[in-house]
C-alpha cells in the first residue's frame, strides 16, 4: 500500500553518520569524548576521515564510538503500549512485544512470520527438476480451545494464504475480512529478491495479525487448519479459472435445454455467488436481471432498507476519499519532516568542519572562542537532526494506522458487494419464479382447452411445477443467505464504527504527543545554546 | 580594542577629544522606495546622517541614495585604501545566490518582494555602519561625497567612475606595459612567480582560501533549512486542511477531534513560516555577510601581491639603471646627466612604492585582527538569535500541540 516500510529503513540506514559522530554532555555513558575538548591534539583523531569535498550527503566514516539514547524509546513507549495497533515492523522493534488486542482479555492468539526458505516442488509436470517456491515459517502462540496445542509452527507458501483468503471470503460473505497481500508477480522479478522476502514476509504477518485480531476470524475453522496442520494444507484450493471454464462447458448445454437437472437448482450453490466456469448460465441469469433491474424493471418483493444502506454507504464513501487524501498528506508531511531533519543534519556538520578547521588554525584568541561558540551550534544541530528523526519514526507509526484503515474500507466494499450480489441472486430466483408460474399459468389455460387433457401438456407442466418447486426452495436458501449477510453486515458496521473511534482517537494522540514531546526536547537543545551565546545579544542593536 | 558596532548608529568616541561634546557620526539606511519602470525600475533609500563633525554641512542630512551608489563608494574606498578591508556589499557574492541570481534576472517580481527588498536594505545599513565606525574609513571624502552629496553630483560622480573611460590615460599606458613584458617574459621563459612567501603571510593566506569554501558550504546547507522551513509550513497546512475536511464526515466527538487538529496544524504551519523568515534575516544573511567579507580580504590579498609584484619590477629595473649609471660614469657619457635624473625619479617612485607596500602589510595585520573580533561577535550574534528562533519555534509548537490534549481526552471519555 504505502511505503512506509521503504521510508523507516531509508531513515535508519542514514541513522550511520549522525549516529556516529560523537557528541559530548548527554550521551548517557559519560565517557570523555576528544571532541569534547577541540584544543586537545587527539582532535584530529575522529575527523580524520572526512572527506575534503561535498557532496549532497556527506558518506563520512566517523569514528562510531557509541549508540545515542533513543529518546523515543526512553519517553514514549508508554504511548505505544496505549496502542491497541499490533507492531507493522516486527523486524526493527524487537523489544516491544506484539499484542493483537484481544476482544476478552485472556484470550490470545499471537503469529509470527519468519525465515523464508527456498523450496523445490516435486512437479508431476514434464518439466524436469520442478519449480521453486518459497516457505515461510509461521509460528503461533495461543490459548484458544480451539486449537490442539499452544505453541506450533508450520510452512506455507503464498498461494496457501491465497487459498485461506479464498475460502475465507467464501465462508465470511459479509464480513469485513482484512485483505491478503498483493500477488505482485511482476515486482518479484524486478526487486532484489532479499528485499521483496522481506517485505513479502512483513505483509504476510501482518495480514495474519489482523485476522488474528478480528473477532469471528480468529476463531474460524480456515485460520485454525492453515495455522496448526501439518503438512499440506488440507483447505480445498480454488480450482483455476481454466479448469472451471471446461467443466461449465460440458454443464452448459444441459442448463440451457433445462434436460436432465431440468435446470435444477442446487440449494448450497445458491448460497454462493456465482463464479466462473460452471456457473455461467447462472452468470447470464443475473446478469440480465441485474440489467433488468437497472432499467426500473420488475421491483423485487425482497424489502431493501434502500435509503438507510445508501446513506451508509455514502457517507461510508465520503469518509474513504477523504481519509485517502489525509493519507497522502500525512506522507507529505513525512517528506517534510524527513527533509528538514536532514539539512539540519548536513548544516551541523558543515560547522563541525568548520569548527575544527578555526581551532587548527587559531591564530587570535577570538577564533578560539568563535571555534567554541560554533561547536555548541554544531553539536545542537546534529542533536536537533537526531530528534527530528525520532520524531518521524514515531510520526510514521503513528499515521501509519490512515493507512490501515484504507485497507479496511476495501474490505468495508467487499463485505457491502456481498450484500448486493446476494441480493441480485434473490432477485434473479424471483423472476425465475415468477416467469415459471406465468408458464405454468398459460400451459394450464390452453390445456383445460382440450376436453381430458393434453398428454404431453399435462406432462410438461408437472415438470414445470417440478422445477417450481426446487425453484421455491433455492430462492429460501437465497433469502436466508442474504438475510444473513445483512445481519453480519450490520454487526461488523457497529464493530467498525467503535473501533474506528477508538483507533483514530488514539492515533491522533498518539499524533499529539509525539509531536509536542519531541518539540519540547529541541526547545530545550537550544535553550541551551541561547543562553550560551547571550552574551552577545547585548552588543549592537 | 575597538568595540565595533554592526547597525544603527555607528557612534565612535574618541578619547582624545577634550570639547564638551564628543564627536560622532551616526548613519541609517531605510524606506525603499521602487521608482521608475520596466527594465530600468530600482529601488531608492533614504541615507539618514547625523553627526557634529566639522566635516560635515549641518547636524542631520537626508540624501537618497540608489544601489549603484553604494558600489561606487565602495569601489572607491577599495581604491584608496589598499590594505583595509573594505565592508563588503550585498549580492556580489555568487555562493549560495546562484538561485537568488536566476531568480533575479527572470523575475521582476522578485526583485522587488519585499523580502528581498528588507534584506538589501538592512545590508546596505550595515555597510555604511561599518564604514563609518572604522578609524580610517570614516575620515574618507568620498564617504563625506556619498552622505551629504545632493542627487545631480552623486549621479555625476557615479557616472565618471563607471563610465568606460574610467582609467587615466596614464593608467591605461601602464597596464599596456604589464602586457607587453608578460608577454616578453613568458616568451622568452622568464616567467616567474613574484609572490611574497613569509610563512606567516602563506599560513594567512591558505586560512582565507579555505575558509571561505568551509563559509560557503555552511551558509548553503543554512539557507537550504530556511527554505526546509518553509516546506515544512506548507506540507502542515495542507495536512491540516485534509484533516479538517475528514473531521466534516463524522458530527460526533471524532469529527471534532479532528477538526481541532487541522485548525491548530494550520497555526503551527503560520509559527513555521514567521521562523524561516527570522532564520533568513537573522542567521543566514549574517553567514553570507561573513563570506563576502571573506572575499573581500580576498581582494586585498590581491592588491597586496600587485603591489608586492610592482615593488620587486622596479626594484630591479633600479638595479639595471645602477649598472647603466656606473657604465655611463666610466664612459663619461653624455647620458650620464639624463640617466642620473631617471635614476632619481626610479628611487624616488621606488620608495613611494615601498612605503606603500609597507602600509598594507601593516594595515592589514591590524585588519585581520579586528576581523577576527569582528566576525567573532557577529556569529556570537547570529548563533544567539539562530538558538532562541529554534527555541522559540519548538516551544510554540509544543505548546500548541498541548493544548489540545484536554479537549481529546474529553472526547474520548
Amino acid at each position: 500500500m504505502m511505503g512506509y516500510e521503504n521510508q523507516e529503513s531509508h531513515l535508519y540506514a542514514s541513522k550511520e553518520e549522525m549516529e556516529s559522530l560523537v557528541l559530548d554532555d548527554d550521551s548517557p555513558n559519560g565517557t570523555a569524548h576528544p571532541f569534547s575538548d577541540p584544543l586537545s591534539s587527539s582532535s584530529s583523531l575522529p575527523f580524520a576521515e572526512i572527506p575534503t569535498d561535498q557532496s549532497q550527503t556527506p558518506n563520512s566514516s566517523f569514528n562510531s564510538i557509541l549508540e545515542p539514547p533513543s529518546y523515543a524509546e526512553a519517553i514514549f513507549r508508554s504511548f505505544d503500549a496505549d496502542h491497541s495497533s499490533p507492531q507493522l515492523n516486527g523486524a526493527h522493534d524487537h523489544s516491544i512485544a506484539s499484542p493483537s488486542s484481544p476482544p476478552s482479555s485472556d484470550d490470545f492468539l499471537t503469529i509470527t512470520v519468519s525465515d523464508p526458505q527456498k523450496e523445490q516442488e516435486l512437479s508431476n509436470s514434464l518439466v524436469p527438476g520442478g519449480t521453486a517456491y518459497v516457505t515461510y515459517l509461521i509460528t503461533t502462540r495461543t490459548n484458544l480451545p480451539e486449537f490442539d496445542g499452544t505453541e506450533f509452527s508450520v510452512r506455507r507458501r503464498f498461494r496457501d494464504v491465497v487459498t485461506l483468503s479464498d475460502r475465507l471470503a467464501e465462508s465470511y460473505r459479509g464480513f469485513f475480512i482484512p485483505l491478503r497481500p498483493d500477488k505482485s508477480v511482476v515486482e518479484s522479478q524486478v526487486m532484489q529478491k532479499q528485499e521483496f522476502l522481506e517485505q513479502r514476509r512483513a505483509a504476510l504477518e501482518k495480514y495474519l495479525r489482523r485476522l488474528a485480531a478480528h473477532p469471528v476470524i480468529r476463531r474460524s475453522e480456515e485460520l485454525r487448519m492453515f495455522l496448526e496442520a501439518n503438512g499440506k494444507l488440507p483447505l480445498v484450493r480454488t480450482t483455476d479459472v481454466a479448469s472451471r471454464m471446461l467443466d461449465g462447458a460440458v454443464q452448459l448445454p444441459k442448463q440451457i435445454f433445462g434436460e436432465t437437472a431440468g435446470g435444477m437448482v442446487d440449494a448450497n450453490e445458491v448460497a454462493q455467488p456465482a463464479k466462473g466456469g460452471r456457473d455461467l448460465l447462472r452468470i447470464f441469469r443475473e446478469l440480465k436481471q441485474s440489467v433488468s433491474n437497472d432499467w426500473g424493471g420488475v421491483k423485487p418483493p425482497v424489502v431493501e432498507e434502500d435509503k438507510e444502506l445508501v446513506e451508509k454507504k455514502q457517507k461510508l464513501h465520503d469518509f474513504e476519499q477523504q481519509l485517502s487524501n489525509v493519507s497522502q498528506q500525512a506522507e507529505a508531511l513525512v517528506k517534510a519532516q524527513q527533509d528538514i531533519g536532514e539539512t539540519m543534519g548536513q548544516m551541523g556538520l558543515a560547522f563541525v568542519k568548520l569548527t575544527k578547521f578555526e581551532t587548527e588554525r587559531a591564530v587570535y584568541d577570538s577564533q578560539r572562542t568563535r571555534a567554541a561558540d560554533m561547536k555548541n551550534v554544531a553539536t545542537a544541530s546534529v542533536k536537533a537532526s537526531r530528534l527530528y528523526r525520532e520524531l518521524n519514526a514515531q510520526t510514521v507509526k503513528h499515521l501509519d494506522k490512515l493507512h490501515e484503515y484504507l485497507g479496511v474500507m476495501l474490505a468495508v466494499n467487499n463485505a457491502f458487494s456481498d450484500r448486493s450480489s446476494a441480493l441480485l441472486t434473490v432477485q434473479t430466483l424471483l423472476s425465475e419464479l415468477s416467469s415459471l408460474n406465468s408458464r405454468i399459468e398459460k400451459l394450464e389455460a390452453a390445456a383445460s382447452k382440450i376436453f381430458g387433457g393434453d398428454r404431453s401438456r399435462i406432462r410438461k407442466i408437472e415438470e414445470l411445477k417440478e422445477t417450481h418447486r426446487v425453484t421455491e426452495d433455492a430462492k429460501s436458501s437465497a433469502v436466508k443467505e442474504y438475510e444473513r449477510i445483512k445481519e453480519n453486515n450490520k454487526n461488523e458496521l457497529e464493530r467498525f464504527e467503535k473501533e474506528r473511534h477508538d483507533d483514530f482517537l488514539g492515533m491522533l494522540r498518539g499524533f499529539i504527543v509525539n509531536q509536542a514531546g519531541y518539540a519540547e526536547k529541541m526547545a530545550n537543545v537550544w535553550k541551551t545554546v541561547a543562553e550560551e551565546t547571550s552574551g552577545y545579544a547585548k552588543h549592537g542593536s | 580594542m575597538n568595540t565595533m558596532q554592526r547597525s544603527g548608529s555607528g557612534s565612535l568616541q574618541s578619547p582624545r577629544s577634550s570639547s564638551s561634546q564628543a564627536p560622532f557620526l551616526s548613519v541609517s539606511v531605510t524606506d525603499p522606495a521602487k521608482m521608475g519602470n520596466g527594465v530600468q525600475a530600482y529601488i531608492s533609500y533614504k541615507v539618514i546622517t547625523k553627526t557634529n563633525l566639522p566635516e560635515y554641512q549641518g547636524n542631520e542630512k537626508i540624501v537618497i541614495r540608489r544601489y549603484s551608489d553604494f558600489v561606487w563608494l565602495h569601489d572607491r574606498l577599495f581604491e584608496k585604501y589598499k590594505g583595509i578591508f573594505i565592508p563588503p556589499l550585498p549580492e556580489k557574492s555568487t555562493v549560495g545566490h546562484f538561485e537568488i541570481i536566476i531568480i533575479y534576472l527572470l523575475a521582476e517580481k522578485f526583485r522587488f518582494s519585499a523580502e528581498f527588498i528588507e534584506m538589501r536594505r538592512q545590508a546596505l545599513d550595515v555597510f555604511v555602519n561599518r564604514i563609518a565606525s572604522h578609524h580610517e574609513l570614516r575620515q574618507s571624502d568620498d564617504l563625506r561625497i556619498f552622505l551629504q552629496a545632493d542627487e545631480q553630483t552623486m549621479d555625476r560622480a557615479r557616472f565618471q567612475e563607471t563610465g568606460i573611460f574610467k582609467k587615466k590615460p596614464a593608467d591605461l599606458i601602464q597596464i599596456f606595459k604589464d602586457v607587453q613584458s608578460k608577454v616578453s617574459d613568458v616568451v622568452l621563459g622568464k616567467e616567474k612567480p613574484v609572490e611574497e612567501s613569509t610563512p606567516e603571510y602563506e599560513k594567512m593566506k591558505n586560512y582565507i582560501f579555505e575558509l571561505e569554501d568551509h563559509l560557503a558550504e555552511a551558509q548553503k546547507h543554512a539557507y537550504r533549512l530556511v527554505k526546509r522551513h518553509r516546506e515544512l509550513g506548507e506540507s502542515l497546512s495542507e495536512f491540516g486542511k485534509a484533516v479538517k475536511l475528514l473531521g466534516t464526515c463524522d458530527d460526533d466527538a471524532l469529527g471534532k477531534a479532528f477538526s481541532e487538529l487541522g485548525a491548530k496544524a494550520e497555526i503551527i504551519s503560520i509559527k513555521l513560516q514567521k521562523e524561516a523568515h527570522h532564520l533568513l534575516m537573522n542567521f543566514e544573511e549574517p553567514l553570507k555577510d561573513y563570506v563576502r567579507a571573506v572575499q573581500s580580504i580576498k581582494a586585498t590579498i590581491a592588491e597586496r601581491a600587485t603591489a608586492f609584484k610592482k615593488q620587486c619590477e622596479l626594484a630591479e629595473t633600479i638595479k639595471f639603471k645602477e649598472i647603466d649609471l656606473n657604465k655611463y660614469r666610466l664612459t663619461r657619457s653624455e647620458k650620464l646627466a639624463e640617466a642620473e635624473r631617471e635614476y632619481e625619479m626610479l628611487k624616488a617612485e621606488g620608495e613611494e612604492t615601498s612605503r606603500r607596500f609597507d602600509t598594507i602589510v601593516r594595515l592589514m595585520n591590524e585588519e585581520i585582527a579586528r576581523f577576527q573580533e569582528q566576525k567573532t561577535s557577529d556569529m556570537g550574534l547570529a548563533f544567539h538569535e539562530f538558538a532562541k528562533g529554534q527555541a522559540r519555534l519548538s516551544n510554540g509548537i509544543a505548546d500548541a500541540w498541548r493544548s489540545l490534549l484536554p479537549k481529546l481526552e474529553a472526547h474520548s471519555s
